[in-house]
């Protein structure tokens, strides 16, 4: 099993208001096609550690290799490619264009990457936006869907350039038991059948249980992994 | 970079906030209309004032001053003091004749020029107006009518009588409406006009002309060569000017230097030297109009950029989520610089259409010139150029307004957002 992201060491400080370790040397590897949870108390650097992993914060210590590349100590622009093509993001408050439909929120990062047509994207969205259940809301505007569709869009996007890791901060924070289980399964098929590797960050315990290991954080370290369903190997 | 995306992006950020878009347009609306207004007038005055000028002024004038010796007249006597000579401080002007020696050959030959377009002849005195006992000052200029006519078209500028009376009668004149004004003569009255020498010669006023220039209009009076010749009691050959008109009036200084080498004795005047005050005049409306217009482009410019820095201010979340997504600081700096240019552009040209609907309507206003301006509405010119530069300007300014306010979106960075 080939590792896809490996994180050694990686160390953390806030500035404001005062001087203040956030992450205290997190080090782990994600396999391919692996379902990995994080968790751990508010507060304990979760969000913080994703967003490193996301390649968005580049103010850190410690190294970070991704798809055999290492973005620790890469331009923005480069990450910003990177991000494009490899990784894709559910944040922790759903976060879409409140101007674009719910289709061209999805289409966006596409039409960027702009390695399918544009017909071939709009396509492709309708398929993810399907996977979610919203594609009946395709053409509604980001702003009139409520907090939960906000954030089945917000997964669909996340698919939509087939990344070799998604990454979803509480992605289901919003959701009802009967969505919540859907995603679980999205996400779960996109890790055993397409081999893309998920990593989120959830307080939902039948949600971690149902992931391939846990990661337990605790005041900026990592205090324990736990397979739920048995080390496989 | 991908234009065509963030062409997309950009007009759905301007579509989703129209009340905030038009607000940003009518500040480049404003200053672009009031831009094309201005310089539309201001070059509409300038031209008017040049043209009137330029139609009664000669390229280039070949005339005989008044003038003193240069070189002092030195008497010559016993020496009293340990001086042995004296110096005439307060000399006079010598009594000469003001003729153009072998004027009218002179200005055949130079009529003969390529770069010329034609050269009138004119014989100019002082003289004093009389119809009654008082004598009004002015001037009498004897003409070749038809020269006249074709190289300042004075037949234009008369408002009643004609040039056609004054070629074929004897002893006529036709003179300026101030000054018949002054004498209270219509056409067929007769006044008498006397020269500072004493000749004096009783005249039939056939017509009135009006240049539109209250000091030459209070003093002018123009009767043919031969009549004022008569008048002033000299013979046929004796010119005092030589009023020429080049081909391009731009040249006028070079040709002068030209007929300067030719003849050296003669003393010439090119336009540009006898329309200072009006060259003046056109410079500082230039620089007024200029001053006027970059502070309006300016206060729209600032409009911009205060609107663009709202706008990003409001669109943070937005940025993230598209640099999260992974759109490059390029991408994000195109987005918002499209949108203030799609703001100059637009406001820009619906300001070129309303400055150019404000300065039909004033080319159609009545203008309050009084008796003496032959004009009946305000000057405005319409020049596809200033059209073209309100238009280019416009988007300079956008372009400058919002570099700054996108280079900023640019570099927001997202996780700051997006942590909330
Ligand atoms: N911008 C910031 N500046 C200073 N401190 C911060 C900043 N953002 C977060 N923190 C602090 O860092 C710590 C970790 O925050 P983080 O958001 O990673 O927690 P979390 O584990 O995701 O919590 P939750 O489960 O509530 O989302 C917290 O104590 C938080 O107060
Ligand atoms: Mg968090």
């Amino acid at each position: 099993m080939s590792t896809i992201l490996k994180a050694t060491n990686i160390v953390k400080y806030f500035y404001e208001p005062e001087k203040f370790q956030v992450l205290k040397g997190i080090s782990f590897d994600a396999n391919k096609g692996e379902f990995l949870s994080i968790i751990g108390k508010s507060g304990c650097g979760k969000s913080t550690l994703l967003y490193i992993l996301s390649t968005m914060d580049t103010d850190y210590e410690g190294t970070l290799e991704i798809n055999g590349q290492k973005t620790t100590g890469q331009g923005q622009n480069q990450l910003a490619h990177f991000r494009n093509e490899h990784m894709g993001f559910v944040f922790q408050f759903h976060y879409l264009l409140p101007e674009f439909t719910a289709l061209q929120n999805v289409m966006m990062p596409a039409l960027k990457l702009a390695k399918y047509s544009p017909d071939e994207i709009e396509h492709r969205a309708i398929e993810k936006l399907r996977l979610v259940g919203m594609d009946e809301y395709a053409m509604k505007h980001a702003s009139k869907l409520s907090g939960g569709q906000q954030q089945r869009v917000a997964i669909a996007r996340a698919l939509i350039n087939d990344p070799t890791v998604i990454m979803g901060d509480e992605p289901t924070g919003n959701l009802d038991k009967a969505n919540s289980q859907k995603v679980f399964e999205i996400f779960k098929q996109l890790a055993t059948e397409n081999q893309q590797t998920i990593i989120t960050v959830t307080h939902d315990p039948d949600f971690a249980n149902g992931s391939d290991r846990i990661i337990e954080m605790e005041d900026g370290h990592i205090i324990g992994t736990h397979f739920p369903n048995g080390e496989h190997s | 970079m991908n234009w065509k995306l963030a062409f997309t992006i950009a007009t759905t950020h301007l579509l989703s906030k129209k009340k905030q878009t038009i607000i940003a347009m009518l500040g480049v609306t404003f200053g672009i209309s009031m831009f094309i207004i201005m310089i539309s007038f201001m070059t509409g005055v300038n031209q008017f004032l040049e043209d009137m000028a330029m139609d009664n002024t000669p390229h280039i004038r070949i005339y005989k001053p008044i003038e003193l010796r240069e070189e002092k007249i030195i008497a010559e006597g016993q020496p009293q003091t340990d001086k042995n000579w004296y110096v005439l401080e307060h000399q006079r002007p010598k009594n000469e004749l003001s003729k153009i020696k072998n004027g009218l050959i002179m200005g055949q030959r130079i009529e003969e020029m390529p770069e010329v377009l034609g050269v009138a002849p004119e014989v100019s005195s002082q003289v004093f107006f009389n119809n009654g006992p008082v004598q009004i000052p002015g001037t009498i200029s004897g003409i070749d009518i038809p020269s006249e006519e074709k190289l300042f078209s004075l037949d234009k500028k008369m408002d009643e009588g004609s040039l056609e009376e004054l070629q074929k009668g004897s002893d006529v004149i036709v003179i300026g409406k101030g000054l018949a004004k002054k004498m209270n003569a219509k056409v067929g009255d007769r006044v008498s006009v006397t020269t500072p020498s004493g000749n004096n010669l009783n005249v039939r006023v056939v017509g009135i002309f009006s240049f539109g220039i209250a000091a030459w209009d209070e003093t002018k009076s123009y009767a043919t060569l031969a009549t004022v010749q008569k008048i002033m009691g000299v013979d046929p050959s004796y010119i005092t000017d030589l009023n020429m008109k080049l081909k391009d009036k731009e040249g006028a200084v070079e040709f002068k230097k030209k007929l300067q080498q030719m003849y050296p004795d003669a003393y010439m005047e090119d336009w540009e030297t006898a329309n200072a005050s009006i060259l003046a005049g056109t410079k500082i409306r230039n620089i007024m109009t200029g001053v006027v217009c970059i502070t309006l482009l300016v206060v729209a410019g600032f409009g911009i950029y205060n609107i663009m820095n709202m706008n990003i201010i409001n669109k943070m979340k937005d940025i993230a989520i598209l640099k999260a997504t992974g759109f490059e600081g390029n991408d994000i700096t195109a987005i918002f610089l499209l949108q203030s240019l799609m703001i100059g552009i637009a406001g820009g040209i619906a300001g070129l259409a309303i400055g150019w609907f404000f300065s039909y309507l004033l080319s159609r206003t009545p203008f309050p010139a009084g008796e003496f301006f032959r004009i009946s509405t305000f000057p405005v010119n319409f020049k596809l150029f200033h059209y073209m530069s309100g238009l280019f300007f416009g988007f300079l300014t956008t372009l400058f307004a919002g570099y700054f306010p996108s280079k900023r979106a640019a570099k927001v960075d997202p996780v700051l957002i997006i942590r909330g």
